[in-house]
C-alpha cells in the first residue's frame, strides 16, 4: 500500500521526560506490556518516565456508557494533569487508546470553550485543594514507541521476519478508535491510513496486510459488549474482521487498543468454540500482540517476562517463526517461580475439537 | 474604438468572451497560466448532454480568435494584482489596460483530501478527470491492463460535503457521472455499471432523458447513497461500502474500478482576488457578482468583469453565455466611461 498521506499527519511527541498514566484493564489481560514499555523506555533507551502510584481510572468507559457526567470526567482528568505537575512533568502519556481520546476530546473541548476549563479548575480545586497546567505534549504511548522506533531497530536482537523463509511476517495492524478516528490530526497517519503501528512494524522488518475490513472495529465498541444483550454483535463484529484477514495468513496482529487486543484474542477462542472456526495457520488462532510485546520481542526480552503465556491464542508458532528462543516448561512460571495453573487445550490451540466436546461432557 | 480589455484566463468563457469583443473592436490580451488556450475541457473527451467532442468546441474557439490582428495571447503566466486599468503579472510585468475580465474557473476538489476512498492509494481508483483522459487514450483499462467488467461511479466527492468544507453543489457531477456510465456501457457493454448518488439533478434541456436513457437502455444501475470507504481485496478489486437508503439496508460489494465524480472547488487564486484587488467572494470562495440577476457578469469594482465558472459552478455552455454577456457588459462600460 502507498501509505504516504501518513506524512500529512504527523504531531509533535516528545523525546524524553514522560507523566506515565496506566490502562484501567491491560494489566489483567495483557500484564507484562506496561512493565516493559517502562523498562524499554527507561533501560533500552535511557529515557525518564514517571510512573505514578497516584493516578485513576480517567473514568472515559463510564463516560463513554453514560454512567460518567462530563463534568466528573474532565474533573477526575484535571486531577491526572494535577499530579503530572506535582510530579515536574509537562509530557502526558497514556497507555490507553478510550483514556488518549478522552484526553485529547478533552484538552479540545477546553480550548473550544475555555469557560469549562475555568469551572474545572474550580470544581478541581474545591474537591481536592489542586491546581493543573495543561499537559505541554500529549502522546499516547504507542506514538511515544513510534518515536522510538528507529532507535529501538538499532538495537534490536532480531527483526519481523521468519527466521525459516527469510520472508518478512505477515502482521494485521489494529488501530483503537479513538485514537485517531475522532481527531484525525491527533494521530500518526491520520484515521484512515494510521501509521502508528505500521511505521514500527516496517522498521522493524515486517509487511502490513491491508484487507477489506482494515478499519472495522474489532468488537468491543463499548456497549456492544458491556451490555450483555449485545454481545452477539460483539463477537460478529470481531468474526468479521478475523475471516477477512485470514486469506492473507498474517502471522500475527497487533494492536494499540486495551480493548482490540483483548477481543481479537478471546474471541478468537470463544469462536472456536462455538463454531470450531480458526483463522490462523495449522488450524491454530492467529496469535494478537500489543505493541510493547513486538518491541520486547524485537529487544530479545524473554516471551514469559512480557506476560505472553497470558493470551488466548498461543504465540509459539509465531516466537518460532521469529526464531525466539523460550522455555516451554517455564510458560506458566509466575515471576516468583511458582507455578500459576495451566488453561485448558482449546480448539484455537490446535486441540482436537473431538477431545474438546469430550471435555465439555 | 482602440480599447484594450485583458482577459484573465483562457477556458472556454474567456476564449468566447475574447472572440465577442474582438468581434466588436476590441483589442485583446488573453492571460492563460498553461501552455496553451482551452482550459479544463481540453483534457474533456465528450460534452454531455450531446456526446459532442470537446475537441470540436475548442477547435471552433481556436478558429473565432486565430485570424485577428488585435489579440495577443500570453501562455504561462498568471496575474498578482488587478485593477481596472491594470493588471500586474506574477513576474512583476505591468499590462496597461482599459477594463479587466476575470475568467479564470474553478479548481477541481482533490480527491485524495477524502482519504477514504483511497485515491493516490488503491491504483484503481481514478477521478472523472483520470476516466476523460483514458477515454481520449482510447483505452479505459485497470492497472494491470485488464479490461473492468464492474464499476462504480461516485458522486459528490468534494461537493454537498461539509466535512471537506465544500458546502456547494457542483451541479454537473450528476450529469457527467451519466455521461460517463453511458460512454462507459458503449465500451464494455457487458460491464456492470454503478452509480452511487445522493440526489440525481439534471437541470440541463436533455438532462434527465438522459438519465432515462441510461437506466432503460443501457441498464445502469443508480444506488441511493454515498460510499463510506473503499478498502483492497485479497484478488486486487475494490471493496466499498455504503447504504442504500431507499431501501435503508447497509450494502457492500466488490468492484474493479471505482470513478470519483470530483466538484468544483473555487479557484485557489480567489483569495488573492479578495486580499489584493478588493474584490468580494461567496461563502464558497467563488467570487461574487455585483448581484446574481441584473448585473451577473460584473463584480463590485468599475471595470472588472467575470466570465464563467469563477463566480459558480457551470457548464460548458452556460460559461460560454456569459463569456459574451461578459464581453457586451465590457464594451457598454467603455463607451459610457
Amino acid at each position: 500500500m502507498k501509505r504516504s498521506s501518513w506524512t500529512d499527519y504527523q504531531k509533535d511527541i516528545a523525546d524524553d521526560n514522560y507523566y506515565y498514566a496506566r490502562s484501567c484493564i491491560r494489566q489483567n489481560f495483557f500484564p507484562g506490556s506496561e512493565k516493559v514499555f517502562l523498562d524499554i523506555l527507561s533501560k533500552d533507551l535511557g529515557r525518564d518516565i514517571y510512573d505514578d502510584p497516584l493516578h485513576t481510572s480517567c473514568t472515559g468507559i463510564g463516560y463513554h456508557s453514560d454512567v460518567v457526567p462530563l463534568e466528573t470526567i474532565m474533573t477526575v482528568v484535571a486531577r491526572q494533569f494535577a499530579l503530572m505537575s506535582e510530579a515536574g512533568y509537562e509530557n502526558f502519556t497514556s497507555s490507553c487508546i478510550t483514556s488518549f481520546g478522552i484526553y485529547t476530546e478533552l484538552l479540545a473541548t477546553w480550548e473550544e470553550f475555555p469557560e469549562l476549563e475555568e469551572r474545572t479548575r474550580e470544581n478541581l480545586f474545591k474537591a481536592t485543594g489542586r491546581e493543573f497546567k495543561v499537559p505541554k505534549n500529549l502522546a499516547h504511548t504507542s506514538d511515544v514507541m513510534f518515536h522510538h522506533r528507529e532507535e529501538i531497530a538499532r538495537k534490536a536482537k532480531r527483526k519481523l521476519v521468519n527466521v525459516y523463509t527469510g520472508e518478512p511476517l505477515k502482521v494485521v495492524e489494529h488501530i483503537g478508535c479513538h485514537y485517531a478516528k475522532i481527531f484525525p490530526k491527533k494521530g500518526i497517519g491520520g484515521s484512515e491510513f494510521p501509521y502508528v503501528l505500521a511505521g514500527m512494524v516496517e522498521s522493524w522488518g515486517g509487511e502490513i496486510v491491508d484487507y477489506p475490513e482494515r478499519r472495522h472495529c474489532c468488537g468491543f465498541g463499548f456497549r456492544n459488549y458491556l451490555v450483555q444483550a449485545n454481545r452477539g454483535y460483539s463477537i460478529a463484529n470481531s468474526q468479521r474482521k478475523l475471516e477477512s484477514m485470514a486469506p492473507y495468513k498474517p502471522d500475527f496482529i497487533v494492536c494499540n487498543c486495551p480493548g482490540c487486543s483483548m477481543f481479537l484474542d478471546k474471541w478468537q477462542y470463544t469462536l472456536a468454540e462455538m463454531e470450531g472456526t480458526t483463522y490462523g495457520q495449522n488450524g491454530a488462532g492467529i496469535p494478537v500482540l500489543t505493541y510493547e510485546e513486538m518491541a520486547g520481542l524485537v529487544l530479545g526480552y524473554d516471551p514469559w517476562e512480557l506476560g505472553m503465556q497470558m493470551h488466548q491464542v498461543d504465540v509459539e508458532p509465531l516466537l518460532d517463526k521469529m526464531g525466539v528462543e523460550y522455555d516451554p516448561s517455564a510458560k506458566y512460571l509466575g515471576g516468583d517461580g511458582k507455578y500459576i495453573g495451566r488453561p485448558e487445550s482449546a480448539i484455537v490451540n490446535s486441540c482436537s475439537q473431538e477431545v474438546l466436546y469430550k471435555m465439555k461432557k | 474604438m482602440g480599447y484594450h480589455t485583458i482577459v484573465i484566463g483562457g477556458g472556454v468563457a474567456g476564449m468566447q468572451c475574447a472572440s465577442e469583443l474582438l468581434r466588436q473592436g476590441v483589442a485583446v490580451t488573453i492571460l492563460e497560466k498553461e501552455s496553451e488556450l482551452g482550459g479544463k475541457i481540453r483534457n474533456w473527451h465528450k460534452l454531455f448532454p450531446t456526446f459532442t467532442p470537446a475537441e470540436e468546441v475548442l477547435a471552433e474557439l481556436r478558429s473565432r480568435l486565430i485570424s485577428s490582428p488585435n489579440l495577443a495571447v500570453r501562455t504561462g503566466c498568471e496575474a498578482a494584482k488587478i485593477a481596472s486599468d491594470r493588471v500586474v503579472l506574477t513576474s512583476g510585468e505591468v499590462l496597461e489596460c482599459d477594463s479587466v475580465v476575470v475568467a479564470t474557473g474553478f479548481t477541481l476538489f482533490d480527491a485524495k483530501v477524502k482519504e477514504e476512498y483511497g485515491y493516490g492509494i488503491y491504483d484503481n481508483v481514478i477521478t472523472s478527470a483520470d476516466l476523460e483522459r483514458m477515454f481520449n487514450e482510447g483505452a479505459v483499462r485497470l492497472k494491470s491492463g485488464v479490461t473492468p467488467r464492474r464499476i462504480a461511479i461516485l458522486h459528490c466527492v468534494g461537493s454537498r460535503d461539509e466535512k471537506v468544507c465544500q458546502r456547494h453543489c457542483s451541479k454537473v457531477c450528476c450529469v457527467t457521472g451519466v455521461k460517463q456510465a453511458m460512454e462507459l456501457k458503449r465500451m464494455f457493454p457487458g460491464a456492470d455499471i454503478f452509480n452511487f448518488y445522493m440526489d440525481i439533478r439534471m437541470f440541463g434541456p436533455g438532462y434527465e432523458e438522459m438519465y432515462r436513457e441510461a437506466q432503460v437502455d443501457y441498464n445502469v444501475h443508480f444506488v441511493r447513497g454515498r460510499i463510506s470507504e473503499v478498502s483492497p481485496t485479497i484478488d486486487c478489486r475494490l471493496q466499498i461500502k455504503a447504504e442504500d437508503t431507499l431501501t435503508g439496508r447497509p450494502l457492500k460489494m466488490a468492484v474493479d474500478m471505482l470513478v470519483l465524480l470530483v466538484g468544483m472547488k473555487s479557484n485557489a487564486l480567489n483569495e488573492n482576488l479578495v486580499a489584493e484587488c478588493g474584490l468580494k467572494a461567496q461563502p464558497s470562495g467563488f467570487m461574487q457578482p455585483r448581484d446574481s440577476f441584473l448585473h451577473n457578469v460584473e463584480s463590485n469594482r468599475e471595470g472588472i468583469f467575470y466570465a464563467g465558472a469563477v463566480t459558480a459552478p457551470k457548464n460548458v455552455g452556460e460559461s460560454m453565455n456569459e463569456g459574451t454577456a461578459a464581453a457586451r457588459a465590457v464594451v457598454e462600460w467603455l463607451a459610457k466611461r
